[in-house]
């Protein structure tokens, strides 16, 4: 969930690579150089050096985001991204755009199940304008909201919903997969976008509660990476953020492991043209044992011609127009999804989708009986090396990245360890993957078939 | 930042939050407790950073084909795109979706490789390779470390200079087509766009149907055509190669010298002329029916400007102004002040002939009529005088966030990409910080009168006709037609 769909593509980028001088290594070792403080209101401050192009970005991370939302009050995490743009005790409504185009910056926000971003990117000059902003809105948020505020804000975020949920395609599939995948009383349960009736009945109140709850220094984290002066940065920092008051400790949330005892089977409708289908099983969590290995499988099933799935479905029989498959990584748990839209055809969709299904149960039975070839895992391991320089080369990239290694594993710079989970494994590894977590009779089977037929 | 540092010993100033439950008063090393933040004002940016681009490197291949390289090394990728400048603008009539059906076959078998070993052979590189088409130029991008550059061009030269266009392919890749053409009408903001398209350029002018095409034409293309598509443009003398990233232009020259230099075709092409269109001479409203849908998907204009046209900067300035931005005019009158939509936005669409300009935004059904009458207020209101802060604000976010914007080597490609394809200056970037803040209140005031001209223009509304359609008669605001959907798809 944005704040805001961006206007233009924003523009991203870098990194640094040290080369062992030792070893012959074919692969650079990944590396992106930081030092990191903590100010006595606890929040935790990450600065990153990188003088490539006139640019800064500020990346803040609170570590709340729809799984700490009470029941009731669903989407809640999200409706609060929205009321942090609206200004603060000494940012009138409206200025927090303003100001940072008067100085030719870009922002935005997200929000997912696990925590809350937010984000500027200033010309090397406005560094101070960005820390200003956020340091304002940490500080002094609820000095200016009000029931209006909230209520203004209420009605974009419904209209967010509309527009990327009930009147897009197949968009009222992604909030039933977690209903469908977890039990009510588990916080992936609910979309992070939540429900028209919880975001009607949103208060005042509520954000009061929020804010003091969750939007204290120690519950954030804040990086800078860019065209900067670490030292000359950390004093900007210490200048506008030594006043926000800390806030109480925050317990990590309790979750428990989800599972499925058995096939659970749904069909939706829907005002589309092609019946799609939906499989999903319940996954490890981001940066857990088994977490890499799905990536690979992957790659193996649905990325590129010669992907599996793609290869038959796709390529050879012609019986799909798209498949995905992927590991959708969360902190308490994670979802494997394949996903594969028909073909127009004359036949009923229930009998096109379970043919469909039919294929895709005898590619994932050939990886159980026998690991892929060590060229097909080779090959997804040289994209995945690839897209691991590519994401380099954005400052705003590189902040995120510094920030969500640092929230999830305690270190900033976990670019190497996260690259050498999928260095390691091997084809074996992949069949183990789809064996142990991809069963047959353990899933959700989600289908979207067109309205009327 | 040097690829050769040595690893950085990190300096972590680690202080355990849980010691100190300080407030600002404690005084704590490192922080003056005495100095508060004066959040009375905020805080003055120091001087501007300037716009450092690394040169562009020129150089031509006896054959006519153009490289333009830009030496990046912050990290070891290279970002390369070959412009065949030919694209929709260039299609025979009958044939409308021929230059994108044409760049999407490239990489379906070329040169010594099917289809899937192509695929193959770039996705083990751990490359990415991918073709487009727009109204102006074809396009084929090429992403890859530089460590398999050398083993990555002999691959992008295959699919520039000789894709297969064999049939198997052809109708796998047609049956695709037909089917995302099917799935338009599912997408309401998509199918807004495309009726926009047919309602105000019409079904015979090119730029009123949708690049890809249509059912009848994308049915009809032949392998003949592809082919004589691919001979007729596809020529050295008619496409510029540019490379951004780690490489060297005395390394890479050598090496595209035996890609590219054997590569052989007659005489650069004439950019096709489209017939300029009228301005209707009065406002027309179109509903296309979009039964059960949350929001009714409006888009508002006409005919633009070419990207030839003078008043280049101040259309831009202005359209910032009016759509082109988070506080622009429309997206805060119709998100923030009135939360009917999400976001509302507004665009010059510039092409080799004037191409369209276009307001839109999704927007709650029950509010139809009223988001109407606020697109309206301030298409109208752009024609009061300017306030002078506004302007400066507009200014300084197009100005200022300009030197940021070349930070990957395929930013750095797609910025030259525009040079490329409309014969632009080099010194369109040098000149584009000092022209952008030349533009005064008056020239805005003149491309407004020029441009944004509410009454003729055309208003296409997708939603649910059974809630939004009386209310729009109701409202007066102009002629309603119903458009079906055959008549902006076929």
């Amino acid at each position: 969930m944005s704040r805001s769909l961006p206007v233009a593509m924003a523009a991203i980028v870098v990194a640094t690579l040290s080369w062992p001088t030792a070893a012959r290594q074919t692969t650079p070792a990944l590396s992106v150089p930081y030092t990191k403080f903590t100010l006595p209101n606890g929040l935790t401050v990450i600065l990153h050096e990188d003088h490539s192009v006139p640019k800064i970005a500020v990346n803040v991370w609170y570590h709340v985001g729809s799984a700490n939302e009470k029941p009731g009050r669903t989407g809640f995490a999200h409706l609060f991204e929205h009321l942090m743009f609206e200004g603060s005790k000494h940012v009138k409504e409206g200025e927090f755009d303003t100001l940072l185009e008067a100085v030719g910056g870009t922002n935005n926000g997200s929000t997912t199940s696990d925590r809350t971003n937010y984000y500027e990117v200033v010309p090397s000059n406005a560094l101070d304008t960005a820390l200003f902003l956020e340091s304002d809105r940490m500080g002094y948020l609820l000095d200016v909201v009000t029931p209006s505020t909230v209520d203004g804000q209420r009605d974009v975020v419904k209209n967010e919903r509309r527009q990327r949920y009930e009147n897009a395609p197949y968009g009222m599939a992604y909030p039933r997969i977690g209903e469908l995948m977890y039990p009510p009383n588990h916080p992936y349960h609910w979309p992070t976008i939540g429900y028209m009736d919880d975001l009607t009945a949103a208060s005042h109140e509520d954000v009061v509660e929020f804010f003091k709850k969750y939007y204290a220094p120690g519950n954030a984290s804040l990086v800078i990476a860019g065209d900067i002066d670490p030292a000359a940065a950390r004093k900007r920092v210490e200048y506008w953020f030594g006043d926000v008051k800390a806030g109480p400790k925050v317990e990590p949330l309790a979750v428990p492991p989800a599972s499925l005892s058995s096939v659970v089977k749904e069909t939706l409708t829907d005002q589309v043209q092609l019946p799609r289908i939906y499989l999903g099983w319940p996954t490890p969590a981001l940066y857990a044992t088994g977490d890499a290995d799905l990536d690979l499988v992957s790659g193996v099933l649905a990325n590129g011609k010669n992907s599996r799935l793609y290869k038959r479905l796709v390529f050879d029989m012609q019986l799909a127009q798209d498949v995905s498959a992927a590991q959708y990584s969360s902190r308490y748990g994670s979802i494997y999804l394949i996903t594969v839209t028909a073909r127009p055809s004359s036949d009923p969709p229930a009998a096109v989708l379970a043919r469909l299904t039919g294929i895709v149960d005898e590619e994932l039975g050939k990886l159980r009986q026998a690991a892929p070839d060590a060229r097909e895992v080779d090959r997804v391991k040289n994209q995945y090396e690839a897209s691991f320089l590519s994401e380099m080369e954005t400052v705003e990239g590189k902040a995120d990245r510094l920030n969500g290694y640092y929230v999830n594993t305690g270190n900033p710079d976990y670019f190497a360890q996260d690259f050498a989970r999928y260095q390691a494994l091997r084809p074996a590894d992949v069949q183990a993957a789809v064996r142990q977590w991809l069963p047959a009779d353990r899933r959700l089977e989600l289908s979207v078939v067109p309205a009327g037929k | 930042m040097t690829r050769l540092s040595p690893a950085l010993v990190r300096r972590v100033v680690a202080r355990s939050a849980a010691v100190l439950l300080a407030s600002v008063l404690l005084s704590v090393p490192g922080i003056d407790a005495r100095q508060l933040p004066d959040r009375g004002t905020p805080p003055a940016p120091g001087a501007p950073p300037s716009l450092r681009l690394p040169p562009i490197e020129r150089r031509t291949l006896p054959n006519g084909l153009q490289v333009w390289i830009v030496e990046m090394h912050e990290v070891p990728v290279v970002h390369l795109t070959a412009i065949v400048k030919s694209g929709a603008a260039a299609d025979p009539a009958g044939r409308y979706g021929l230059a994108h059906f044409t760049a999407a076959m490239l990489d379906e078998g070329a040169g010594n490789y099917d289809a899937l070993q192509l695929a193959d052979a770039i996705d083990f590189l751990g490359a990415s390779l991918s073709t487009a088409a727009g109204f102006d130029s074809s396009l084929v991008n090429l992403h890859t470390p530089a460590s398999k550059l050398s083993q990555a061009l002999p691959l992008l030269a295959d699919t520039v200079l000789r894709p297969r266009f064999a049939d198997g392919d052809l109708e796998r890749v047609r049956k695709e087509r037909l089917t995302s053409l099917v799935q338009t009408r599912d997408n309401p903001a998509a199918l807004a766009s495309a009726a926009f398209a047919r309602l105000v350029f019409g079904p015979e002018h090119r730029y009123g149907t949708l690049t890809m095409g249509t059912q009848a034409s994308n049915t009809a293309i032949t392998a003949a055509d592809l082919r004589t598509f691919h001979g007729a443009h596809y020529r050295p003398q008619n496409t510029i190669l540019l490379v951004a990233g780690d490489v060297r232009p005395a390394e890479l020259m050598p090496q595209l010298d035996r890609t590219f230099g054997t590569w052989s075709g007659g005489a650069a092409v004439a950019r096709p002329t489209l017939p300029a269109v009228a301005k209707p001479a009065a406002r027309q409203i179109y509903l296309v029916d979009k039964p059960g849908a949350a929001q009714s998907q409006i888009r508002i204009g006409g005919i633009g400007v070419a990207r030839s046209t003078p008043d280049y900067f101040p259309l831009r300035v202005m359209n910032t102004m009016l759509g082109g931005s988070f506080s622009s005019r429309l997206n805060q009158n119709l998100r923030e002040a009135h939360g009917y939509t999400y976001g509302a936005s507004s665009m010059f669409d510039m092409r080799a002939t004037a191409g369209p300009f276009v307001a839109g935004a999704g927007v709650q059904t029950d509010k139809t009529v009223e988001s109407l009458r606020e697109f309206f207020n301030e298409l109208n209101g752009m024609r009061e005088p300017t306030p002078p802060a506004e302007l400066t604000r507009v200014r300084n976010l197009e100005a200022l966030s300009f030197p940021g914007e070349f930070e990957t080597t395929s930013d750095m490609t797609q910025r030259l990409t525009e040079l490329a394809v409309y014969d632009l200056a080099p010194s369109f970037f040098t000149e584009f910080v000092p022209k952008i803040e030349a533009v005064g209140p008056e020239d805005i005031g003149r491309v407004v009168r020029q441009h944004i001209t509410p009454d003729t223009f055309a208003v296409v509304i997708v939603g649910d006709l059974s809630k939004i359609e009386q209310p729009v008669r109701d409202a007066n605001l102009g002629p309603v037609r119903i458009v079906p959907l055959t008549s902006i798809l076929d």
